[in-house]
This record gives structure tokens, C-alpha cells and sequence, in this order.
């Protein structure tokens, strides 16, 4: 190989220590990205009770986008931001609060989107009904107040979008027998997720807590469809209702419906005779209704 | 450590205010621009809002912080209008005066890792660990594929300089402990080891200010004496040689490095003043006077 012979060996010897130099600083700083890297993976896991301001994009994004300036924190009107700390469990530098703290006021304006110099708060939101900072969940019904039969109703009062987001939904109370109970009712849709029902829960605990979207809903399989949502849609039932089997309403152990119409068990006695039901007993059929014909 | 400080020579031959003149200037545009940074949390006059990152002075200038930038927009995350506006200002600012003058102008760490470089002197501290000054480059390359590769802001996760000044103005936390290992680390471990070596911030912008016209120069070198006090005090003093003993090769006296923070120092400490700010356009092969 000429090109080598031509090469005094010299510079030969100054090759190798280049690639062994840059081959060490590949290693070392490849560990320290290493590292980071891995650090970084612990960052994205925001700790369910910090929320991001409104507007903030989902927490993959926003800790790309975000430069860590605290221009929202300081146009806060309420000085409801804080900037995570090296230690806070949050990705250091980035805006969050913390709704048992101190919720948000939503401000009609939104002043925290407005002041962020990048795309980490969707400059998209200008209507502040329409944030997402989380989703409250009453997540204790053991607690509840309203749930042990009590008025407290303070969630659904102090919500920013009452009647919407919070609804109380009146059921029996089945411990006395002759009283309601209001039972707060967060309608995702409309909440905001501002934490004022988490601040204002009068627990010691609240509650009611505002969650990421992640961690409040669920989510259909997509190919789900409601039965009931697709016949009005089509104006018809989807099926042939009259080759459908209705089936006998299935009710608790020695549990009896008095005045309950059940046409499956009324309107079945050629079922009865089919194989495997002689005895006129159908399987899990209400003992109430065993001695119909 | 020889009975001589460093610049005593200097202040002999000039006066302690004129061998100090641009440490001086140097320390009020550092504390100024925290002051500043300060008013607002402390006292309430909110002339500057933000912190290095990005901020918005008197509702009108934004200034944003191109480095942050880069690494937000590897994740393919981009500015809006007033961080683009805060952008190109800080870009076309440091690319006229020199990218590195962040460094000793602005920088909060810089007057940590001054003051442990101050102390390791004081102190007699010899010996040092031996990392190539171009580390920080290889820090920088990791930070910008990390950053693109993790959708994270990589570097801002452990930044100490972004942890410090935000420290500062939003609350410290415990960021003040990284602040003392990198003082404990410069002092006992590694001279100049921070700054010098490792922060990628200093290498992003010391290339931002590759062709910067603001520069320090020789002007003077025929008068130098060779008592090493600009090589002693500089914190970059591989940049100097070139420029300082060029005559003979034919270089001229302007200091080209970009890793030249144009801190001035240099300036400072030569009792025989040899060197000065200029344009790197002035910059004749040969200063030999003839007459």
C-alpha cells in the first residue's frame, strides 16, 4: 500500500492516538448521555398530583418543547406556578402546580399561554373552558361526605363549571331506606381540571383529585359500538329483533321483584320445554318467578 | 508558588484600578444582569421577566437562549414569534461580539468556577486531572443526539448554569449542592475543569462566535517581557500563544481561538500592555515596529 509506505511511521503513531483519544471520549461521554438518557425516561413519569398549566402539551411533548424560562409562572395572576426544583420529582425547571395546593383560577385571558415563548403551552387555547390540565375523579367513595348520605356538596359548588362538570346525581340512600343521597358526578367532557373541587374537598384527604387524562379515563376499544347509539343513528335496529332470544332477567340469590314484567320469563313457556330445562326451572331464573307457569 | 502574585507586576506599573479594570466590569455586567433578574422577585419592579432560558425585558425585548433552542427544536419542538424575535437577537449579539463572552459576562457559574480558580491559586494547589479541552464538544454533540433521541430537553434536565440563575430567581432547591461540586471540583480536582473542559453551554457558544469581529489582540507583543501572568490568569490559556509568540511564524496578534472568552483579563494583568480589544480584521502578520 503505498499510501501507507509513503506515511513516516510517525504519523502513523499519531493516527492510533487520535482514534484511541476519540474512541475514549466516545465512551465516556457516551456514558454520560447513557445516563442522562435514562434519567431523562425518569422525568417523563410526572408524579399523578402535579399538573401542568393549561394549554401545556401531553407531558411527552412538553418536555421537548418547554425551555424552562418561567415566563408562566410569572404571569400568573395567582402565583399558582412554581418551577420544579432539582429535587421536585418533576423534570427540573419545567412549570407545574399542584391543585391541593393551590388550583387553578382560569382566567378568562389565560396569561400563562400567552407569555410562553415556545409551543409547550398550546397557543391554540383561547378558550380556557376548554383546557385539559387533568380530570377530577372522586376516587373515594368511602369518604365522600355526600357519599355516607351527607350534603357537603363544597366540590360541586366551588366548580368553575358547575352543573356541567360536576353534576350531583340524586340516588336512594339505601342505609336509611327513606333518604337521597347527592352524589358529586364528574363529567370529563367538561372538566377542566382546574383542582378548585380537589382544594376545597373538606377531608383531611380529599376525595376528589385531579388526575392526568392517562390515569382518570378509560377508554373503549375501538371497535366498540353502542347498540343503542347506532340504532338511532340508523333509525332501526341493526338486527333482526324478532330472531332475537331474550333471555330471563337474572336477579340475586332469593331476591324477588314484586310487579316486575319480565316478558322473557313470561312469554317463554315453549322454552321451557326445550332440552335441559324440564322442571320448568331456568338457570339462574329469580326464585320469585319459579312458580309461574 | 513562586513569592509573586499574579498581576503585581500590573498594578506596579498601572495602578490597581487600571489592572483591575475589566475584572471590574466584568463582575458589575455579571452581578448587573442578576440584579436585574432579581429586582423583579425581590423588590417587585419587574423590569426583566424569565431567566436565561428565555426572558422578556420591560414587556418589549425578548432574548432567548439559542442553545435551549437547539436542543428543544432536535425534539422538533420549534419557537413562537417572540422566542424566534428573542432568538435572532441573541444569535446576531454574541455571533459580533463573541460567543464565549456569555461565558465570562453573564454566566453565574463563572464567578463560581472564579472563584475556586482564585482559591486553587491562593492555596497552591498543584497538579490536576487531565481531561482534553475538547470534552465539552463531545458533551455538546451528546447533548443535541440525546435531546433528538430521548424528546427531552436534554441538558436543561442537569444544566448547573440554567439550575443556578434560575436557582437564583424561582428558588434554589438543592441547587446549590451542584454549585459546590462543581467549586469543590474545579478547586481540588481539576483546574479550570468546568468551564474549560466539560460545559457544553461554553462550547455551543464559543461556536457561535467562531468568526465573531470582536476580538483581543497582541497588539503590543514586541513589548512583552515573558512573565507569563496573561497565560497564569487566562482561563483559556491555550488561546494566547498563537497570537502572543506568532511574530516569527508569521501570525498575527489577534486571538482567533473561539474558545477565547474575551473576559479581558489578559488585558488586565500585563504590566507592559500588550494586549487590547480590537477587530479580528486588524490583524497584520507582523506588529514589529519599524521605527
Amino acid at each position: 500500500m503505498a499510501t501507507t509506505n509513503s506515511k513516516s511511521p510517525k504519523s502513523g503513531i499519531a493516527r492510533r492516538q487520535f482514534i484511541f483519544d476519540a474512541a475514549k471520549m466516545a465512551c465516556g461521554v457516551g456514558m454520560l448521555g447513557l445516563g442522562l438518557g435514562l434519567y431523562a425516561k425518569q422525568a417523563k413519569a410526572l408524579p399523578a398530583l402535579a399538573l401542568r398549566p393549561p394549554g401545556a402539551l401531553p407531558e411527552n411533548d412538553f418536555l421537548g418543547a418547554c425551555i424552562r424560562c418561567g415566563l408562566c409562572v410569572r404571569d400568573c395572576p395567582y402565583n399558582i406556578l412554581e418551577l420544579a426544583k432539582p429535587e421536585t420529582p418533576v423534570a427540573t425547571g419545567t412549570p407545574f402546580f399542584t391543585a391541593r395546593n393551590i388550583p387553578c383560577e382560569m382566567c378568562e385571558d389565560i396569561p400563562c399561554v400567552k407569555a410562553c415563548p415556545t409551543t409547550a403551552l398550546d397557543h391554540q387555547l383561547t378558550d380556557i373552558n376548554k383546557a385539559k390540565m387533568g380530570i377530577a375523579v372522586l376516587i373515594d367513595h368511602e369518604t365522600c361526605l355526600n357519599f355516607l348520605g351527607l350534603r357537603c356538596d363544597v366540590c360541586y359548588r366551588v366548580c368553575p363549571v358547575i352543573d356541567k362538570a360536576i353534576t350531583l346525581e340524586k340516588v336512594p340512600n339505601p342505609r336509611t331506606g327513606r333518604h337521597a343521597m347527592f352524589l358529586p358526578t364528574v363529567h370529563s367532557e367538561h372538566c377542566t381540571g382546574c383542582g378548585k373541587c380537589e382544594k376545597s374537598c373538606v377531608l383531611e384527604e380529599a376525595a376528589i383529585r385531579v388526575l392526568p387524562p392517562k390515569l382518570a379515563k378509560g377508554e373503549l376499544g375501538h371497535h366498540y359500538r353502542l347498540g343503542w347509539e347506532e340504532q338511532k343513528k340508523a333509525g332501526h335496529s341493526l338486527i333482526d329483533e324478532s330472531k332475537m332470544i331474550d333471555l330471563p332477567d337474572r336477579l340475586p340469590e332469593g331476591a324477588t321483584l314484586p310487579g316486575h314484567y319480565d316478558p322473557a320469563s313470561g312469554h317463554t313457556e315453549s322454552l321451557r320445554g326445550l332440552a335441559g330445562a324440564e322442571g320448568g326451572i331456568i338457570p339462574g331464573a329469580p326464585s320469585g318467578l319459579k312458580g309461574k307457569p | 508558588m513562586s513569592g509573586k502574585r499574579i498581576g503585581a507586576e500590573a498594578v506596579a506599573a498601572k495602578g490597581w484600578l487600571r489592572a483591575n479594570r475589566w475584572l471590574i466590569l466584568r463582575r458589575l455586567s455579571q452581578f448587573g444582569i442578576l440584579a436585574l433578574f432579581l429586582l423583579g422577585p425581590l423588590a417587585g419592579i419587574w423590569l426583566v421577566k424569565g431567566n436565561l432560558n428565555y426572558s422578556y425585558t420591560l414587556d418589549f425585548l425578548p432574548l432567548t437562549d439559542p442553545y435551549v433552542a437547539l436542543q428543544a427544536a432536535m425534539t422538533g419542538h420549534f419557537p413562537e414569534r417572540l422566542g424566534l424575535i428573542g432568538l435572532a437577537i441573541v444569535l446576531v449579539f454574541y455571533f459580533m461580539v463573541g460567543g464565549r463572552v456569555y461565558c465570562s459576562w453573564v454566566c453565574p457559574v463563572n464567578l463560581v468556577t472564579d472563584a475556586a480558580g482564585w482559591l486553587r491559586d491562593r492555596l497552591g494547589i498543584k497538579g490536576s486531572a487531565q481531561l482534553s479541552r475538547n470534552t465539552r464538544y463531545w458533551v455538546l454533540a451528546m447533548t443535541l443526539i440525546g435531546s433528538a433521541a430521548s424528546g427531552v430537553v436534554l441538558w436543561e434536565l442537569i444544566n448547573p448554569v440554567s439550575m443556578l440563575h434560575r436557582g437564583l430567581i424561582f428558588g434554589l432547591g438543592a441547587a446549590w449542592t451542584v454549585v459546590v461540586v462543581i467549586f469543590l471540583f474545579d478547586l481540588f480536582v481539576m483546574k479550570r475543569g468546568w468551564c474549560g473542559r466539560l460545559c457544553p453551554v461554553g462550547a455551543f457558544y464559543s461556536l457561535l462566535g467562531r468568526w465573531s469581529p470582536v476580538r483581543v489582540a497582541a497588539r503590543e507583543r514586541a513589548a512583552c517581557n515573558d512573565c507569563m501572568d496573561c497565560f497564569e490568569v487566562c482561563p483559556e490559556p491555550q488561546v494566547i500563544r498563537p497570537a502572543l509568540k506568532g511574530e516569527g511564524k508569521g501570525v498575527g496578534p489577534v486571538i482567533l481561538a473561539p474558545n477565547c472568552t474575551n473576559c479581558g483579563r489578559c488585558i488586565d494583568v500585563c504590566s507592559k500592555e500588550v494586549f487590547s480589544f480590537g477587530l479580528r480584521t486588524d490583524n497584520p502578520a507582523s506588529t514589529a515596529r519599524a521605527d
